[in-house]
């Protein structure tokens, strides 16, 4: 994270409806010049169309968004230092794959050797400069997108935005080009906001996130905060797995809270600004804080229904009482499997220190 | 074998029926090319090869008609073309740009229709329309007339081409600093080319031998080359009018070979 704590985009009370439909809820958010910043959502949700936005390919209904300080939201998309990779990459088909990445540089009033010459780099710097002269069709959708990726960074933008640009792409692709981008970030300086609704691409690759969900922004923070702290439901939900039990809070003393399970058992966790003593909110604990023991020495006790495996974890559903099921995430080592045990087996559940996070909605 | 029985080409008789339709098609043309060369005045009796016919129609006692007649049939086909096939690569920008199905396949039906209209209809309903708001008759109105009926020609091989030619395309244009209009210039356009190129040629060769609604709207004394080869041939059918016709047929069969051509040639592989 390289911020000096300047400002590329601004987003104001930036509103956008479609007819009767909001698409886009009163959102703002500030990203910091040279920050990978995430869009974070469902389909549906509103990503694309923010970042269309701030394109320039949407006006705003309501709001103003800047750029660098500058108002921008009224420039038409030619104007405006800022460039796309499509999601569907939207390669001009009939031109070869120079002539794509230096299409931008061309416009921008280069002299068409000179726009070749800087695309060759740009090409170099992605690994692709043996296809320079093939037309788009003639590549892999993995050599595809990283034209497109060349073609938007050639021109030297202020802002990059992404729109799920690995959403098309294998497995194995997607994890080395999270990586590759995540590399090109920091070496060209220039500040990229990435849209996907894949919260584990997001956790990867962030310096910040903004969780989104029908058209409002839900949380904004680094992957720790989200992750670890989420503010609400829709955030525990969205970002990982996670227990949901409805907690009642008897008691709240600076930064510690201890509340009380349906079932009486008690559990101490940090307080959260806006929960008082006496509400009934929900609380959400991760399944990789929770641990197992032989029975009697825990203060949740109860039965293990299943063990599922899933490579470098096993999980295990506890039930606590019928209408509560716990899972359970234990590492799939010599010092996990101390922690597993056969279906049908009593076990007393633990949590660690700070594990339950109380949610305001 | 069931997959066989679907096969069209192991029907009894299948090849027959082809070969016939075929000779019906086209017998008709190659009498009339062979006759053409015919050295005898008579149009049925053959008495050898000779080009006197050719030479007829440029320079025997009707040559002035025919030359006249197919200056204005050209000028009209070149005009008509030209304007049917802007008009029509307006239209098809303007759907592009929309970028939305449902709005492809209604457009493409409204603008394709006048394609089923028997051509009579259209011919009695343009001459209506002239008359109701007294325009006179002349070159003026087969030219109208020719831009209205060759629009959708033009426009059948650009909304083929259109497939695949998404609104991102110019999104990412502008996107990359091009104004519009070098949106337009630099990507939409050379996407579409070959099939404005069909577009011109289909609209130009349909301008080029439409007789019944020329014959509807034309003023009296102007002619086109079909409207003049029927004239002639209503006073008897002379072996010139045979060589008119091979050399029309001529033309277009070599605008149809380059169209096809065109189409076929793909500028995105
Ligand atoms: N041109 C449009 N007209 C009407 N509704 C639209 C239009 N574009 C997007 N929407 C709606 O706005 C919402 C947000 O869409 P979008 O920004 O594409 O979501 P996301 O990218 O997060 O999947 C969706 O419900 C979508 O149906
Ligand atoms: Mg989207």
């Amino acid at each position: 994270m390289a911020t000096d704590g300047t400002i590329a985009i601004d987003v104001r009370d930036a509103v956008k409806r479609y007819g009767d439909f909001t698409a886009l809820k009163r959102i703002s958010l500030s990203i910091r010049d040279n920050e990978f910043f995430t869009l974070l959502g469902p389909s549906g949700c509103g990503k694309t169309t923010l970042l269309r936005m701030i394109a320039g390919f949407e006006d705003v209904t309501e709001g103003a968004i800047f750029l660098f300080g500058d108002e921008i939201e009224t420039l038409p998309p030619h104007k405006r230092p800022i460039n796309t990779v499509f999601q569907d990459y939207a390669l001009f088909p009939h031109m070869t794959v120079i002539d794509n990445v230096g299409f931008g540089l061309e416009m921008r009033g280069k002299s068409k050797s000179d726009a070749r010459k800087r695309a060759g780099e740009v090409l170099e710097m992605v690994q692709l400069s043996q296809f320079a002269n093939r037309k788009p069709a003639q590549l892999s959708g993995g050599q595809q997108q990283r034209v497109a990726l060349a073609r938007a960074l050639a021109p030297q933008p202020k802002v990059l935005l992404l729109d799920e640009p690995l959403s098309a792409l294998d497995l194995k692709l997607r994890k080395a080009m999270q990586i590759e981008l995540k590399h090109l970030q920091r070496d060209t300086g220039i500040t990229f906001i990435f849209v996907t609704h894949d919260q584990e691409e997001a956790l990867t690759m962030s310096d910040r996130i903004a969780v989104m969900s029908s058209g409002e922004l839900q949380q904004l923070g680094d992957a720790r905060d989200i992750y670890e702290r989420p503010r609400n439901m829709f955030v525990a939900d969205f970002i990982g797995d996670t227990n949901l039990l409805s907690v009642t809070v008897n008691r709240v003393e600076g930064q510690s809270a201890t509340c009380r399970l349906a079932s009486g058992h008690q559990i101490a966790c940090d307080a959260v600004e806006g929960i008082a003593p006496g509400a009934y909110v929900h609380m959400s604990i991760r399944p990789e804080r929770l641990y197992l023991s032989e029975p009697g020495d825990g203060y949740l006790s109860g039965t293990v229904l299943e063990n599922i495996f899933v490579g470098t974890d096993i999980t295990t559903i506890v039930e606590i009482s019928p209408d509560l099921r716990l899972t359970v995430r234990t590492s799939n080592s010599d010092r996990g499997a101390q922690g597993i045990f056969a279906p049908g087996t009593a076990v007393a559940v633990h949590l660690e220190q700070g594990a339950g996070r109380l949610l305001a909605d | 074998m069931a997959a066989r029985s679907y096969n069209l080409r192991v029907y009894p008789g299948f090849r027959a029926v082809t070969l016939l339709c075929l000779f019906v098609l086209y017998a008709p043309l190659v009498v009339v090319t062979i006759y053409s060369f015919n050295a005898s005045q008579s149009i049925t009796n053959w008495e050898g090869v000779s080009l006197r016919w050719y030479a007829d129609v440029f320079t025997g006692p009707e040559s002035e008609k025919f030359k006249l007649a197919a200056r204005n049939s050209f000028v009209i086909a070149l005009i008509a073309a030209s304007v049917a096939t802007t008009i029509a690569t307006l239209a098809a920008t303007a759907i592009i740009r929309g970028g939305r199905f449902r709005l492809r396949t209604w457009s493409f039906g409204l603008i394709s229709l006048p394609l089923m209209v028997p051509e009579i209809v259209t011919a009695v309903a343009t001459l209506i329309f002239f008359n109701a708001i007294g325009f006179d008759r002349g070159l003026l109105t087969i030219l109208l007339a020719h831009i209205a009926f060759c629009i959708p020609f033009a426009y059948l091989p650009i909304s083929a081409r259109m497939q695949g030619i998404e609104a991102s395309y110019e999104q990412a244009a502008q996107d990359l600093y091009a104004t519009r209009r070098q949106a337009f210039t630099r990507v939409l356009l050379p996407l579409m080319m070959p099939g404005i190129i069909s577009g011109f040629i289909l609209a130009f060769i349909v301008s080029l031998d439409d007789f019944i609604i020329t014959n509807f709207v034309k003023g009296a004394g102007v002619e086109t080359l079909p409207t003049a080869i029927f004239g002639a041939v209503k006073q008897g059918i002379k072996p010139n009018i045979m060589a008119i016709s091979t050399m029309l047929l001529g033309v277009s069969v070599v605008m149809v070979a380059l169209s096809w051509l065109i189409s076929r040639r793909d500028n995105t592989k």
